[in-house]
């Protein structure tokens, strides 16, 4: 174990009732990225749900902002022990983006340009759990949080809120994305504090 | 904060030597990588690293492949090598 | 400058790893190169930390730590950007800002070696006020035969320096460098696009990419 640093504080923590265990308020929005950010021009710009055999469904930028948006006001909670209260967003429910979607799946795994990828099981995505967002306070969301859109999915740690998303791959079995297969928890409920597997 | 250079990088190989050294006995960032991706071949402490993440995330500067993952929870070290076909470690005194 | 109990000694360009550990367990780690030459005559160990105002981890150990206060140490680690004093090929040192740390760790090593491979230091600073090492660099090119030192300022230069403020670029290190038919080692040390830029030119003019070895500092807090 470490030596007691005598006098250091680190960055003021506010640990507040009602934050997961284990994690600090914060005011601002922490970057944290694995790789470059990538820019995806609106042009190009396309999502598509793949199904277990192989049939895909898919979105334009132009029809997928024509799909009812809901305004969510929700905490998210960063496996880097940041958590981050009432923040809003604007996005489309995988409910609606699912809804036409034939498939007995029980787990997805969430694509995003530049190759990152996580796994969230079926159902954690359906029932207003999760959303394609693309504004953030209001704004477009910014790329190096994940512009043009990114998963939202607060109840699970960030990391499984995949930036700059592009696609969902519907599963028959559970399979490991970028993080959990380096280490970090499948599931990953910061209530339960799953961060690392084996948690 | 960092300031990402125009790879987006922060860092480099150089800033994984103390996490590796705690898993090897030798010295990793000395020893010479390929990447699976495109099998470009080089030292450790050339790969390009982002450290503002769950993990440290090593990737190739020739095609920016992720070469090597480390991740640190408080009682274990994970260390995912996929990227990598090949370490070469040069060996003291040879 | 830090005793630490069974150091085993390092090399010109390594690194610790600084771990701090506050009351109710929180810790934050940085990385910092060593200053100072092994062996080095009390046993001490010398770190460099710039004090970034809104850090925090320099703001700690710039202000904070007093004498006799223990501090978490893991290191020396990092085995490649280092210059070993039996390497015969000269050498060119380039570095920006407080990458001149750990170039500055191989030009002590050299003077406490006694060997006599050529060093030309290339070092890049905002303004005189910045310049790390001052006195010292001043006096070992005195003193250290086949040490030269040249300066780059970016923002402000002494009082009749004979050009404008300038960054890094080919003139500087085709002028203070050595050339590539000498085949120097080349150690680079700054920030990420202090490096990418020098590391470019030195490959633009002829050097081996082989002979180039760069560290790049992530201006952690």
């Amino acid at each position: 174990m470490g030596i007691i640093s005598r006098g250091f504080g680190g960055r003021r923590r506010e640990s507040v009732p009602g934050l997961p265990p284990g994690q600090y308020l914060t005011h601002d929005f922490p970057v944290l990225s694995a790789g470059p950010t990538p820019r995806i021009p609106l042009d190009r710009w396309r999502f598509t749900v793949t199904t277990e055999t192989g049939d895909k469904t898919s979105w334009n930028w132009t029809e997928f902002q024509a799909l009812p948006a809901e305004d969510v006001t929700v905490d998210i909670h960063c496996v880097t022990k940041w958590s981050k209260l009432g923040s809003t967003w604007r996005g489309v429910s995988l409910d609606t983006l699912l809804a036409d979607v034939e498939s007995a799946a029980d787990y997805t795994m969430v694509h995003s340009f530049g190759g990152y990828t996580t796994n969230v099981p079926m159902e954690d995505l359906l029932d207003g759990k999760a959303w394609v967002a693309y504004k953030f306070d209001g704004e477009d969301l910014e790329p190096e949080h994940g512009g043009p859109a990114r998963l939202l999915i607060p109840h699970l740690y960030f990391w499984k809120s995949a930036k700059w998303v592009n696609g969902i791959q519907l599963m028959p079995e559970d399979e490991p994305g970028f993080w959990e297969a380096a280490g970090y928890h499948m599931y990953g409920d910061p209530w339960r504090e799953q961060r690392y597997q084996g948690d | 904060m960092t300031q990402p250079g125009e790879t987006g990088a922060a860092l480099d190989g150089n800033a994984m030597a103390g996490d590796l050294r705690e898993i090897f006995a030798v010295d990793v960032t000395a020893a010479r990588y390929m990447c699976a991706g495109c099998t470009h071949t080089d030292a450790v402490a050339t790969l390009m690293v982002w450290q503002h993440s769950p993990g440290l995330v090593a990737r190739c500067p020739h095609c920016s492949d992720v070469v090597l993952r480390v991740v640190r929870a408080p009682d274990r070290v994970y260390l995912d090598l996929r990227g990598s076909v090949r370490l070469e470690v040069p060996l003291e005194g040879s | 400058m830090l005793d630490v109990p069974d150091w085993p000694g390092h090399l010109p360009g390594q690194h610790v790893d600084v771990r701090l550990t506050a009351e109710d367990g929180y810790r934050a780690q940085r990385s910092y190169s060593i200053a100072s030459a092994w062996p080095h005559p009390e046993g001490k160990v010398e770190l460099t930390v710039q004090r970034l105002d809104d850090g925090e981890v320099s703001p700690y150990l710039t202000d904070t730590v007093e004498a006799g206060d223990r501090i978490e140490l893991r290191g020396p680690v990092g085995g490649w950007f280092v210059w070993r004093d039996q390497q015969p090929a000269p050498v060119l040192l380039i570095g920006g800002g407080s990458g001149v740390v750990p170039l500055m760790a191989m030009v002590r090593a050299r003077a406490m070696a006694g060997t006599k491979q050529p060093f030309r230091l290339i070092y890049s600073v905002r303004t005189p006020e910045d310049l790390l090492y001052a006195d010292e660099l001043r006096r070992r090119v005195r003193d250290d035969a086949g040490l030269d030192v040249h300066y780059v300022y970016t923002r402000k230069t002494p009082d009749n320096w004979p050009a404008p403020p300038k960054r890094i670029d080919v003139a500087a290190l085709n002028t203070y460098g050595w050339p590539p038919d000498f085949a120097p080692d080349c150690f680079v040390c700054g920030p990420t696009t202090f490096v990418e830029t020098a590391a470019d030119i030195l490959v633009a003019l002829g050097h081996d990419p082989r002979r180039i070895r760069t560290e790049r500092f992530g201006g952690t807090s």
